[in-house]
């Protein structure tokens, strides 16, 4: 790490630098959620008549539903009728177009935010400054751009296409392969899962498809980047990823939003499966707003993430970095179905101010001979509240099934909080688990070793968190790690006094 | 000229029980060029002495004053004693997981260069020198990618402070016990690095013990501390009395 770029980022860290708002005019439905607002999206979008029926359905299924409220995260009570569920630019109201179609201003929005949108720069490799941290920037990134509820953009359709790959937004996979679209959705993640799932498949806007036929190794990154601008909507986003057999393909998601005094909804729900032998690797680094010293605004994040190997030999590997909202409930998932398929969850969540964490993942074992690997770093600082929560599950059927967890917990100062609540049900007693867990301080031994070798007290803090995080950082593709690094800097802004 | 003076030091450690007064008007005077052993009893003070003119947290100064090269120590903030040229030798060193020798080692250069208002040195020049270092210590290469002092051995240890020391080249090198708990070889190597790190133009202050690791550093003045003060001072022959008498002659 050159020591320019912890000058840069010091500088940097001062404020959150995603936090502006575009100024674009929007179609935005009048807040309220009812059948009519169901039916107006799904109009919006043109869907087939099994498309507003199955959203009508999951609309159904979660009015009969309750909030969960075992979360060890504290906020006061939602009012789901004070959120617009809608809100397109007006400018992007006929759906996706080309690259040169794209209304300007937008386009402004992903440079200052470092997305590269133009393929010949993303090609060139760009050089994201200091508002793209967190974003899935780098070269050879194919990008699919969701602002508010619509998506904008995709990037090298057509050298994926060559592939056989299919990438589009999934408002476009409806029309133009409705057989894979209603075949897979919700097969991983039922609409009444849970509650916020059945919001979603309820009133889901967009989001990314994609299927990678048999055999087919995807040329590239592909990356989706969220974007909430509009005030007072909730942004629902659905995300189908299905690898056929054999294939392999390497996700990666981003996300930031304004900075606002109100609290905004985000309730998303990502579906892979993966059949016998392909792999699917999803990365996330999330920067949502979130919220201000004091804890006012930023995002509610309650999100659902799951996996299912669905063949023989399957692996699914979910990499998160959690840095943003107000607010995170998230638990990204994976169910072990195929013989000799493999999960992995790696994940850092760190929380500082007023932020609270709520996180962890499921390993649902029910093949033979299935794996799991479950390593969860969690840091603490300011006042904030941090949980790890998971599931390590061994069904009957899961002869000779394994998993290792570790979960370790990084405390800085003296008001923060994390705790650790691990599940573990076995049925079988072939099964083998371990399970680790520590929790440790940033020393004032280690920061004085630091110090004593003329390292200033900030950027000691922040080597002794990534190295305690390096184990998770390793699992990332290359650019994003570095992305990762930088953001956990900015994000501990402060948290050393 | 005076590279550390420090003048009727008072320093209390912090503990439970409120503070306890340590040192009880300390003086100390080293120039440029000399070496300076300072013995006493467990307790007597020699580790706070170190740990204050390091400005570890846990001690407060109540009276007194210490300079480096003429400025004022004991206002400034750790990182910036370290960049003024004051480099103290630990006598436990901590271990930070995950983050290798290499990456440590480059931070600390870069910092220091930055403070002094040099050019950052080039990488491939530093790997270079690290790695010298590192094999004309016994330290096996492979230890530059492995997390600070994670697994290493008591004498690997010591012998990686020795070798930050060589690197970093500070003005003055305060050694803690850097002798204790290593076997005679060790002690040797480590004693051969001290050596190779003296010049006219740095001065080291070694905390220890044992006569033992002083037939390896010859120094050019012992100082016994007793109760927070320097009770007795001498040549070398001082610490030979010091290990066929003990110290209870002294106080």
């Amino acid at each position: 790490m050159s020591s320019s770029s912890v000058d840069d980022l010091v500088e940097a860290g001062s404020e959150y630098h995603a936090g502006f708002v575009t100024d674009v005019e929007s179609e935005t439905l009048p807040p309220g959620l009812d059948e009519s607002v169901v039916r107006y999206i799904s109009a919006q979008k043109n869907e087939p008549e099994w498309l507003t029926q199955w959203r009508l359905k999951a609309f159904a299924q979660w009015q009969e539903m309750r909030e969960p409220n075992w979360a060890h995260v504290h906020y006061p009570p939602i009012n789901f009728q004070d959120i617009s569920y809608y809100s397109a630019p007006k400018s992007q109201t006929d759906g996706p177009r080309s690259l040169d179609e794209v209304d300007p201003e937008l386009l402004r929005t992903y440079e200052k935010l470092g997305i590269p949108l133009h393929e010949q720069a993303a090609l060139a490799g760009v050089v994201p400054d200091p508002a793209a941290i967190g974003t899935p920037a780098g070269a050879n990134v194919a990008v699919d751009v969701v602002f508010d509820s619509v998506s904008i953009a995709t990037t090298f359709k057509e050298t994926l296409a060559e592939a056989g790959v299919i990438f589009c937004p999934i408002s476009e996979a409806v029309h133009s392969h409705p057989e894979l679209v209603q075949k897979y959705l919700g097969t991983v993640i039922p609409q009444r899962d849970n509650y916020y799932a059945a919001l979603n498949s309820a009133v889901f806007s967009d989001g990314s498809f994609v299927y990678i036929p048999k055999g087919v190794r995807c040329p590239m990154e592909l990356s989706t980047y969220f974007r909430i601008n509009e005030r007072n909507t909730g942004q629902f986003e659905r995300t189908l990823i299905i690898a056929d057999e054999g294939s392999h393909v390497s996700y990666l998601e981003g996300c930031t939003a304004p900075m606002r005094d109100e609290n905004q909804l985000h309730a998303a729900v990502v579906e892979l499966v993966a059949l016998g032998d392909a792999q699917i690797k999803y990365s996330t680094v999330q920067n949502w707003y979130p919220g201000d010293e004091n804890g006012k605004g930023g995002i509610y994040n309650f999100v659902t993430k799951r996996g299912l190997c669905a063949g023989p030999r399957a692996k699914i590997s979910w990499t998160q970095v959690e840095t943003g909202s107000a607010i995170t409930w998230k638990y990204p998932s994976v169910v072990l179905r195929g013989d000799d398929s493999v999960g992995e969850f790696y994940s850092v969540a760190l929380t500082n101010n007023r932020q609270q964490a709520d996180t962890g993942t499921k390993m649902i074992h029910m093949g033979k001979n299935t794996k799991s690997t479950i390593v969860s770093k969690g840091i603490s600082a300011g006042g904030s509240a941090n949980c790890y929560r998971g599931l390590v599950r061994i069904s009957p059927t899961a002869h000779n099934a394994r998993n290792f967890t570790q979960c370790d917990s990084l405390l800085i100062g003296d008001q923060c909080a994390a705790h650790t609540f691990p599940y573990i049900e076995n049925k079988n007693n072939s099964a083998t688990i371990e399970h680790e867990a520590s929790t440790s301080k940033v020393s004032d031994d280690q920061l004085f070793a630091c110090q004593q070798r003329g390292i200033e007290t900030e950027q000691a803090v922040s080597m002794i968190v990534n190295g305690f995080c390096k184990e998770v950082f390793r699992e990332l593709p290359m650019e994003f790690a570095v992305e990762a690094g930088k953001l956990l800097e900015v994000s501990l802004e402060g948290a050393v006094g | 000229m005076s590279l550390l003076n420090v003048t009727d030091l008072h320093a209390s450690v912090i503990t439970d029980d409120g503070a306890q007064p340590i040192l009880k008007g300390l003086t100390l005077n080293v120039r440029p060029g000399e070496v300076h052993a300072i013995m006493g009893p467990n307790g007597s003070g020699k580790s706070t002495l170190a740990n204050v003119l390091a400005g570890r947290p846990g001690y407060t100064v109540d009276s007194g004053t210490a300079t480096l090269t003429e400025r004022g120590l004991l206002e400034l903030e750790p990182f910036e004693r370290a960049q003024l040229g004051l480099f103290l030798a630990f006598q436990y060193p901590v271990e930070i997981p995950g983050v290798s020798n290499m990456e440590f080692l480059k931070a600390s250069i870069d910092s220091l260069a930055r403070a002094r208002g040099d050019e950052q040195p080039n990488t491939a020049t530093y790997m270079k020198q690290v790695r010298e270092l590192a094999a004309s210590l016994d330290l096996d290469p492979a230890f530059l990618k492995r997390g600070v002092n994670e697994g290493f051995s008591g004498g690997e240890k010591k012998r990686n402070e020795i070798m930050q020391l060589l690197l970093l080249q500070p003005k003055l090198a305060l050694l803690d016990e850097t002798d204790s708990g290593l076997d005679i070889d060790a002690l040797k190597v480590v004693a051969e690095g001290v050596n190779r790190y003296r010049s006219a133009n740095n001065g080291v202050v070694l905390i220890t013990h044992y006569q033992r690791l002083l037939d390896y550093i010859v120094p050019d003045f012992v100082h016994v501390l007793s109760n927070g003060k320097i009770i007795e001072s001498g040549d070398k022959s001082l610490a030979l009395e010091l290990e066929a008498k003990g110290y209870a002659w002294l106080t």
